[in-house]
């Protein structure tokens, strides 16, 4: 452990050489090379492990005998604060306010995921169990810092304000979604928030938040007057055994980024438990191994949460910018997908017990009711309202029309390419030449769109 | 352009060979590979005078295609690695958003395309990454997603494939996924040194870009030349599609001609005809052109009433239709060339695409003819028999003419 601390020290003086001076880090590179070991030293000067003493007995280190990180909390499951030195830094309006995105996300879970089981839009993830993960870190980050998600974390997009219809228009592909009708539900994405839009592929966002983060502190170099930002980054404890993870890592750690690593672990990905996902101490443990501050946090407690990404927040733009990691520890209390029936690999019990006993919502009403925010009467008023307003856009988003066809072909490349103009021609021949086989009246402007 | 460049050629093929073939086991020697003593068609290439690189300046100033007080301007003398180092150090300078890193980049590069660039520009822009294909890649996408222009280096094509995700689900989609928020990956430039070199065996010579033009979204690019290293390279960086730049490393130090010193681009997508002909036409791109000229050479010099047409793709995907299809609509008989393995190469797309288009269906006189690597792995000692060589693309050519 002392020799990872001190390792650790090692790569922040070099960032900040980094920062200081172009040749003053050419240098640094060139004296880390030529390192040698000294006779009678007690100390390991290999290149590649400096500091590391020596020792005259044969170890293995045994991960069992280190104690696994503590999951930082500030509220306890009934509401009550455990950490004496917390002090709310929000308003009562603000709170309620965090409270009611948590809220709009759970209600519109359950309409979509309804909606999905009667056929009416192709799929849904629901967030239910996370959305203090969501909401608790969107909540402090800058609004212009810059997000990259997996899929699960539409608390973030809430609490950042994406609008009710904005969801809508993503899940149902109509004409006003910004993906142009491209990508399947969920794969949200806003430049006016900041938020890079959604893929598929797990994981593949990592590397790609380190390089984001990078472009944020070299504009930050050049622009000295502009706005210090971070890169925040989501994925799953089963996002993390793929090898973007080590390479996202690895990289914003050798290269300073200022990158906020949260992994949502929430026991499960799909059908797989943790148990069949990896063998040392969760996530968090795997950050010390790659030089990086790292935090495990209970992920059902949003101040933890906040108190957690306000700090990391502040360490990642600290010595010229660093990478950090939180893990947030959670339950995905929801089938995995509307593809996914989760009572065939776990316990029905196992899930309602979590329901019952430990829910982000019920946490933080639970605080806010002995705070006097909160109260049944406000709580009914609350649930119907934004059940309206999700029903209102729904209904209004599922009768839209559908983008134009054209837009199938566009921002493939910059510009229509001659070939792909020749393929929109042979579509658009091939329904003037069968009419009664392609259903265009949903598609904005038929299929006149197709014309180059 | 097309008949300055034709002529510049025409009057290269003419003169003697400057190598008599006594001089033979010399270079033999130095290029790893023997060349049997009594052979007349597969001779080393003598890059000190292949029309295919501008010897002098007044050749450069013919090149319409580079801007005239360019062309017009002075001229230096670089080998392929130094003009891709002259494009990155122009793009460096010209634009502060530009990074170039990779593995070993910045004491220089493993072939010496980034030499002095991190002295000059700061090692903040010029750096090495872990040993990570798919963290190069992914961490390129993030710069170029927040408005950069990335330019990642993989240390030899062969090693691509860890970041093989990252280019086609990612850099390749993410403008597309995004719709009208606008953003993207377009800024990205991948450059990888392809293709053989006498001796790299499994994982130092292969040429993976049919493996790109697959791919939507990404324009895949292989220069020939210095001069096309550096205006290419540009043109990629500047693009707003991620790029995928395939340097042929047999070329790095080989091919040396007069650049321009100036900044300036060459068009992407956009065929060169370097040779006007009427009877066959030759497409290929790369260094595989080198072999293609000798072949023409030898080939019309035993037949003089025959002329054949010899066409740069330069960018291989998307590539330019309208070049190939209007010299295929003309000779009627087509030849395509390349280094990567036969089948579902770039060779099959061409010839599909000649084959698809009536025009130049109606006009073929044979059947379109594919050289190109056999579809086994490239391996240490058999090279030679394994690329296209000089006799196999004459043979062809004769087979095309003789069908
Ligand atoms: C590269 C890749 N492999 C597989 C999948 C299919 N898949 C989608 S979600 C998922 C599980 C992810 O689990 P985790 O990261 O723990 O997130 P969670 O769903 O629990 O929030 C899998 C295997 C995918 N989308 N991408």
């Amino acid at each position: 452990m002392k020799s990872r601390m001190l390792q650790r020290v090692q790569l922040r003086a070099s960032t900040a050489t980094v920062a200081r001076s172009r040749v003053a880090a050419l240098g640094s590179v060139r004296a880390a090379s030529s390192v040698s070991q000294r006779p009678n030293s007690e100390f390991v000067q290999f290149p590649g492990a400096l500091k590391s003493a020596f020792t005259h007995s044969l170890n293995f280190e045994n991960p069992e005998s280190y104690k696994a990180l503590p999951t930082y909390r500030v509220v306890d499951q009934h509401g009550v604060v455990v950490d004496s030195s917390f002090e709310p830094d929000i308003s009562e309006q603000q709170v309620v306010k965090l409270y009611k995105d948590m809220l709009f996300i759970s209600i519109m879970d359950l309409i979509m995921f309804d909606a999905q089981r009667q056929g009416r839009l192709s799929f849904y993830m629901v967030s239910a169990g996370e959305e203090a993960v969501s909401v608790g870190t969107s909540s402090v980050l800058d609004p212009e810092d810059v997000v990259f998600c997996q899929y699960r974390e539409q608390g973030l997009f809430k609490e950042r304000g994406f609008t009710t219809k904005e969801f809508m228009s993503q899940l149902f592909s109509n004409r006003n979604d910004p993906g142009k009708g491209r990508n399947m539900p969920i794969h949200y994405g806003s430049k006016k928030l900041n938020v890079h839009t959604i893929s598929s592929p797990l994981a593949t966002q990592l590397p790609q938040a380190s390089g984001a983060g990078y472009a944020l502190k070299l504009q930050k170099l050049q622009n000295p007057e502009s706005k210090a930002r971070v890169c925040a980054v989501f994925f799953g404890e089963g996002a993390a055994s793929e090898g973007d993870f080590h390479a996202a890592m690895n990289i914003a750690a050798t290269r300073s980024c200022p990158v906020i690593f949260i992994c949502r672990n929430n026991g499960y990905a799909i059908s797989t438990p943790t148990l069949e996902q990896y063998r040392g101490d969760g996530i968090a443990s795997r950050g010390i191994g790659y030089g990086i501050d790292t935090i495990r946090v209970d992920g059902n407690d949003i101040w933890a949460v906040r108190e957690a990404t306000k700090k990391a927040r502040e360490l990642a733009l600290q010595d010229g910018g660093k990478p950090v990691l939180i893990e947030a520890m959670t339950y995905r209390v929801s089938h995995h997908s509307t593809s996914d029936d989760s009572f065939a690999y776990r316990a029905r019990v196992e899930v309602e017990d979590w329901k019952r006993r430990d829910n982000p919502l019920t946490r933080l009403r639970k605080w806010m009711e002995t705070k006097g925010y909160w109260d049944e009467a406000k709580e009914k008023e609350a649930r119907d309202a934004l059940r309206k307003e999700v029903l209102r856009e729904f209904s209004a988003a599922e009768r839209e029309k559908k983008p134009a066809i054209k837009t199938m072909f566009e921002d493939v490349y910059d510009e229509l390419t001659p070939g792909l103009k020749a393929q929109m021609q042979e579509l658009r021949e091939l329904i003037d030449n069968y009419p009664d086989e392609y259903d265009v009246g949903e598609f904005e402007g038929g299929k006149e769109t197709l014309k180059s | 352009m097309k008949r300055q460049v034709a002529r510049q050629f025409r009057r290269a093929l003419g003169t003697p060979r400057p190598v008599p073939a006594a001089a033979l086991p010399l270079h033999a020697s130095r290029c790893y590979s023997t060349h049997p003593p009594n052979a007349k068609l597969n001779l080393p290439i003598e890059y000190g005078s292949t029309p295919l690189l501008a010897h002098s300046a007044d050749v450069v100033q013919k090149n319409i295609e580079i801007p005239i007080e360019v062309r017009n301007g002075a001229t230096k003398k670089l080998n392929l690695f130094q003009a891709v180092n002259d494009a990155l150090g122009t793009a460096l300078a010209e634009d502060e958003s530009v990074v170039v890193f990779g593995e070993d980049v910045a004491f220089g590069g493993v072939f010496r395309c980034t030499m002095k660039l991190a002295e000059t520009h700061g090692s903040e822009r010029v750096f090495n990454t872990p040993l990570s294909e798919q963290g190069i890649l992914g961490f390129g996408i993030g710069l170029a997603a927040e408005g950069m222009r990335p330019v990642a280096e993989i240390q030899f094509a062969d090693y691509v494939y860890p970041a093989f995700d990252q280019i086609v689900n990612e850099a390749a989609k993410m403008r597309y996924r995004d719709g009208s928020n606008g953003r993207g990956a377009g800024g990205l430039t991948v450059r990888m040194p392809c293709g053989g070199v006498g001796h790299g065996a499994l994982y130092h010579s292969q040429s993976p870009e049919s493996l790109f033009t697959h791919v939507p979204g990404v324009r895949v690019i292989m220069p020939r030349s210095p001069i096309q290293a550096k205006g290419l390279l540009l043109s990629a960086i500047r693009s707003n599609d991620p790029c995928i730049f395939m340097e042929p490393k047999i070329l790095y130090r080989a091919a040396v001609e007069q650049v321009p010193v100036a900044s300036y681009e060459l068009p992407l997508s956009k065929a060169e005809v370097l040779k006007e002909g009427s009877n066959v036409t030759v497409v290929s791109y790369g260094q595989p052109l080198y072999y293609c000229v000798e072949a023409i050479r030898q080939l019309e010099a035993q037949r003089p009433d025959v002329s054949i047409e010899l066409i740069d793709l330069r960018t291989v995907h998307p590539f330019d239709r309208e070049t190939v299809f209007s010299s295929v609509k003309k000779t009627g008989r087509v030849m395509i060339v390349h280094e990567a393995y036969t089948t579902a190469s770039v060779a099959s797309e061409v010839a599909a695409a000649i084959q698809e288009n009536p025009d130049t269906f109606n006009r073929l006189e044979a059947p379109v003819r594919r050289v190109a690597g056999w579809d086994i792995h490239n391996s240490l000692a058999f090279e030679r028999f394994h690329l296209p060589d000089i006799t196999r693309m004459y043979d062809n050519i004769k087979r095309l003419l003789d069908y």
